[in-house]
């Protein structure tokens, strides 16, 4: 690699190492720092493949070109610095990656995330590649909007304290008009939730179009508001084909007077969810994120982004609450790299924590969090792992768990309140959640009928977490 | 009507919001006490008994805030609160007395 301001130009094709291996490089503070797991092509050496990828995804391409020494390249390649094992599996490895700042246009994770993730990720020398970490400089996160509003202004806005907040997804997704779909939400909220979210698959059908449903949707949402004295909302979905339609719906539910909308952030994609975030700062209406098609992205462990990136790429981009998994009834490791994002989704400052699959630390700089939400197959037996696992700062949903419940809604929304609250009540005179559960439910349905009927109904599960769920390391 | 949380739960006995006001302490959170006429409800505020009581560890102290505060406001609700000033935020807020 040479210093030399005046290199003269020699055309062909270099081993990538030569200008994009740089194992002593020191990062700066300002860098953006990655780190991938290279799964390379046989007979690509280690370094050659870290190499590549930090080219192909920074200022390189396949072949010298006359015009690389009308720039300072020094200052503007990434640089592949690190390479470690992934411990287990010996046919892929752990290189970090350093990129200048400049490479990035400022609050743009659509930016960042093109080169990074971009034409990389085909490339022939590699077979598999997985970025698993990206360490955002704080320089670099404070040119970014992040969430609108964030946890603590979103619970001055709606009262609610001390506790995680609770809601529902209405169902069935699909085929209901909108005055019965607000007949869900108005028992769901009446009966003690403090909101309702529209399915992800609903947007503008012909069975229930959106106007309609945010009218009846408010209305239900009012009533309810009014016969308890709560502060309640409904995520009013404003996914749209384009963006012009995404703002009219958004604009609509704001004069409606509603205090929440949704956006899925992956379909839609970064560019209208980063508006929609803006909007909604402007606005004053916070905004609910849903994560269809993260599955796709994310579950392969050799392939892929891992969910933890998609995670910082969403509290950049803009968002109140984010999707995050539910931890209880799932495989073993899932509960401590559940924690790592949820962490990196909700704290100001994240330590690297290997147990939890960070590979860097993440300063926040003065951005706020967003709720983690877990939803998906919980009911009341869930409530005191979940909030052993996830504290105060969480949204917990319970479609079946809700609905389900053989008296109805309000019913169902009721139990679910109760047993939120004692295990709110228990959990802060020193009771263990996870082992005294069942004992705490059971004396809280001695005063909720609803309750009662509840755990009838569900089955009950383990409350033993005594074994720790371990990060599998191959698969981090 | 109800009051966000615990809101759903029985009123709490005297040994049970002792139980809550420790849990405020030990957190390291200032305790205040609000209190609220029923005909005159509504917004983000009610009124304030006293300062917050910066620094206050007696749970005892607190307690006796609160009933200090129901004594001489019969008719109004009264709440205990936790600032917490390092999150900017209320760490919780319950009623412990309904009207």
């Amino acid at each position: 690699m040479s210093k030399s301001k005046t290199a003269s130009y020699s055309a062909g094709v270099k081993a990538y190492r030569q200008a994009y291996w740089e194992p002593g490089y020191r990062a700066r503070d300002t860098d953006l720092l990655a780190c991938f797991k290279i799964t390379p092509q046989p007979g690509v050496e280690r370094e050659e493949a870290a190499a590549a990828v930090a080219a192909e995804s920074s200022t390189g391409t396949w072949t010298t070109v006359w015009t690389d020494l009308l720039t300072d390249l020094e200052h503007y390649k990434g640089r592949a610095y690190r390479i470690e094992d992934v411990p287990g599996d010996p046919s892929c490895f752990y290189a970090f990656v350093a990129y200048p700042i400049d490479l990035f246009e400022e609050g743009s994770v659509v930016n960042v995330f093109t080169s990074l993730v971009g034409n990389v990720f085909g490339f022939k020398a590699i077979r598999a590649l997985r970025l698993e970490d990206v360490r955002f400089p704080v320089a670099y996160v404070m040119t970014c909007g992040g969430p609108p509003h964030g946890i603590q202004v979103e619970r001055d806005k709606m009262d609610k304290y001390g506790r995680p907040l609770l809601g529902c997804t209405i169902k069935p997704k699909l085929g209901l008009s909108a005055k019965n779909y607000g007949r869900a939400v108005y028992e769901c909220l009446r009966g003690g939730l403090d909101f309702t979210k529209d399915d992800e698959n609903v947007n503008s059908q012909p069975f229930m179009r959106w106007r309609d449903r945010f009218g009846y949707v408010m209305e239900a949402v009012k009533k309810a508001e009014a016969e308890t004295g709560e502060k309640k909302g409904h995520y009013l979905n404003v996914t749209a084909p384009t963006p012009e339609e995404m703002y009219k719906r958004a604009e609509h539910a704001k004069r409606l007077g509603a205090p929440i909308i949704m956006h899925d952030y992956l379909t839609g994609g970064f560019c209208a969810n980063t508006g929609l975030a803006n909007w909604c700062r402007e606005n004053g209406v916070l905004l609910h994120i849903h994560r269809a098609m993260h599955a796709v992205i994310d579950r392969n462990p050799m392939h892929g982004i891992h969910f933890r990136v998609l995670t910082k790429a969403l509290r950049l981009s803009g968002g109140d609450h984010l999707h995050t998994g539910t931890v209880v009834g799932k495989l073993e490791g899932d509960r401590q790299a559940t924690l790592g994002w949820i962490d990196l989704l909700r704290e100001k400052y994240v330590k690297e924590d290997r147990s939890r699959g960070i590979f860097f630390d993440q300063d926040w700089g003065a951005m706020p969090g967003a709720f983690a939400v877990a939803s998906g197959g919980i009911h009341v037996w869930h409530m005191p792992a979940l909030l052993a696992i996830f504290g105060d700062d969480a949204v917990f949903q319970f479609g079946g768990g809700t609905l389900g419940h053989p008296w109805g809604n309000a019913a169902g929304a009721t139990a679910n309140r109760v047993a939120l609250e004692a295990c709110v009540q228990a959990r802060n005179e020193g009771r263990q959640l996870e082992r005294e559960g069942k004992d705490i439910l059971a004396a809280a349905a001695r005063h909720s009928p609803e309750l009662k009927a509840a755990m009838e109904t569900w089955k009950e599960i383990k409350f033993e977490f005594d074994v720790v769920d371990k990060l599998s390391a191959v698969n981090a | 009507m109800k009051y966000e949380t615990f809101s759903y739960l029985p009123p709490m006995s005297a040994q049970q919001i002792r139980r809550q006001v420790e849990y405020i302490v030990a957190r390291g959170w200032n305790a205040a006490i609000e209190h609220a006429d029923p005909a005159h409800m509504g917004g983000s505020y009610w009124t304030m008994w006293k300062l917050p009581l910066f620094g206050e560890q007696s749970v005892q102290r607190i307690v006796a805030e609160a009933d200090a505060c129901r004594n001489a406001h019969p008719g109004h609700h009264v709440r205990v609160i936790g600032y917490d000033n390092a999150r900017q935020t209320l760490g919780t807020a319950f009623v412990v007395h309904h009207a």
